[in-house]
């Protein structure tokens, strides 16, 4: 028997993958964006007919006013320069939310009595809402940065722990004892088998955390204005100030971009790792 | 033969009066009762019985998973173990999951490599050490299961119903693989099946479980030359006889 023949019938279970080439791949992008395009033509299209029927017609711009205020903002030098801090404190506040998570999530998982301890406060804290910690974190830091990461950690860890500790807890058992029959134990059980199991629920667990830290960040930077930092939340509060609509709505169209791409991210990253342990 | 013939084989496996019981009092369940059984080195043993005799709970014993609620389990060397289910981790290739198993017997990485490649030829899987057991059917993902038990290295090898779950011409071509793959090694067998044929086609030897609780009521030598057909005569009349002996215990008239 040749070494790469089909081991008999088995070979009819075996699926074979389907052929793909530049037009395929043309199609599968076009199929994929049509029907985003549609949608946004939707909103746009919705939004200029409330505007041409008159309803608050001195406060609400149309679609046209909006976007060109938007295309004025992208050529000066603020709106990047406020996009840049507020992307710096997402991602130095998602970094610190990771390391919080992930210590309290293998420490939760991995000592017993802490799991009874503190196993359902996790869970507790998922529906605290971010805002309600900002009194506290403007008491405690000031209206400082820290106040403003302090707020992201704390809506967004325990997210990245729960995750991890589901990821933990539903391991397979017959691949458990698999293992076990193998001889791998503890740290070298944890390093094959339980790690790399809790993986698609954990990358699960970060998308959500990223949603959570994004909530936290811009109720902190509306809240905790620090003076000559702009950012996107001092924007959008300077011209909620100076009753400035298009210049509002260009902001929470940036916000929006922004929590869009950075959610296709990690929903990217979730679907590769699926693919790869066959989940999907 | 005179003085220097009989010296007695070590076992691999021996159960000497094994009972298992479940929990306490009015709601103990006893799974298994007063079984002895030995298995030597190079011996394929099948133990057949019906759903509740205890056929699980006598390879967690054997696999040391479990302990025994009375008598003694003991099992001379490794034990490797195989389900019904392949139980491979998904996020491995073929060849990753079989190097595990060596790299948890503390094998260097060429070593992993070439060992790995080799079992994968042995279960007739030599091109498909890159797919990942999502691309592979049912039965070529327990022949990676049955490679990853192999490279454990044991001297004794507990299958748990392994092609329960594949369809009747992938269990023939298994049962071929599996008795030419057990021929070339020292491999002590253990293999519960329900399938009376099955455990005729393949065993040296069928031991008959009762169930509730479960305990030893027949052994029958397999006197048939190999290679066996599942389709066979002999294979059929003993599995027959067999067969006749499990509907009497199970009707009740044979206790």
């Amino acid at each position: 028997m040749a070494d790469d023949t089909l081991p008999g019938l088995d070979a009819l279970g075996a699926g074979a993958p389907a052929p793909r080439g530049a037009g395929e791949a043309a199609r599968r992008a076009w199929s994929w964006l049509w029907p985003k395009l549609a949608a946004l033509a939707i909103a746009c299209a919705a939004w200029e007919l409330v505007h041409l029927s008159g309803w608050k017609k001195y406060v609400l711009p149309g679609p046209g006013v909006t976007l060109s205020n938007l295309w004025q903002q992208a050529h000066a030098g603020l709106l990047w320069h406020a996009v840049g801090t507020t992307l710096e404190r997402a991602v130095l506040g998602y970094a610190l939310a990771l390391l919080t998570g992930v210590a309290a999530g293998l420490a939760v998982s991995w000592i017993r009595p802490l799991r009874a301890a503190v196993g359902s406060l996790i869970t507790s804290m998922l529906t605290m809402p971010s805002l309600a910690w900002l009194p506290f974190a403007i008491i405690l830091f000031g209206t400082t940065t820290q106040a403003i990461l302090f707020v992201i950690v704390m809506a967004a860890a325990p997210s990245v722990a729960s995750g991890l500790i589901a990821g933990v807890d539903h391991t397979p058992p017959l691949m458990v004892r698999a293992a076990t029959m193998m001889g791998l134990r503890r740290l070298s059980l944890h390093r094959h088998l339980i790690l790399p199991a809790s993986l698609p629920a954990f990358v699960a667990g970060l998308r959500q955390a990223w949603a959570f830290a994004w909530h936290a960040l811009m109720a902190g930077e509306l809240l905790v204005i620090i003076a000559n930092r702009p950012s996107i939340g001092v924007l959008l509060s300077s011209y909620q100030d100076q009753a400035d609509m298009p210049g509002t709505i260009a902001i929470m169209i940036v916000i929006l971009v922004i929590g869009i791409a950075a959610d296709a991210a990690f929903g990217a990253a979730s679907r590769a790792i699926r693919r790869r342990w066959g989940l999907a | 033969m005179g003085s220097t013939a009989v010296t007695e084989a070590p076992a691999a496996v021996t159960l000497a009066g094994v009972s298992k019981v479940y929990g306490r009092g009015t709601a103990a369940v006893r799974a298994l009762d007063q079984v002895s059984l030995t298995a030597a080195p190079g011996e394929f043993t099948c133990l057949v019985g019906a759903s509740g005799c205890g056929k699980s709970t006598l390879l967690s014993l054997v696999a040391g998973l479990e302990a025994p609620t009375a008598g003694q389990v003991s099992v001379g060397g490794r034990v490797a173990l195989m389900f019904q289910e392949p139980a491979l981790f998904p996020w491995l290739t073929a060849a990753g999951n079989v190097e595990l198993a060596l790299r948890a017997r503390g094998a260097g990485k060429a070593e992993r490599r070439a060992k790995a490649a080799g079992l994968l030829e042995a279960v007739r899987l030599g091109g498909f050490g890159r797919k990942r057991p999502h691309e592979l059917s049912g039965g070529m993902r327990q022949r990676v299961a049955l490679a990853r038990a192999l490279a454990q290295d044991a001297d004794v090898l507990l299958m748990d119903e392994p092609f329960g779950a594949l369809d009747a011409i992938t269990r023939d071509l298994l049962h071929d693989e599996l008795g030419r793959i057990c021929a070339g090694r020292d491999l002590a067998v253990l293999f519960v099946t329900h399938d009376v044929r099955e455990a005729v086609r393949l065993g040296d030897r069928v031991i008959l479980l009762g169930s509730r609780p479960g305990r030893v009521i027949g052994e029958y030598p397999v006197p048939i030359g190999r290679p066996r057909r599942i389709e066979s005569a002999p294979v059929a009349e003993l599995a027959g006889a067999i067969t006749a002996r499990l509907r009497e215990e199970a009707s009740g008239h044979g206790r």
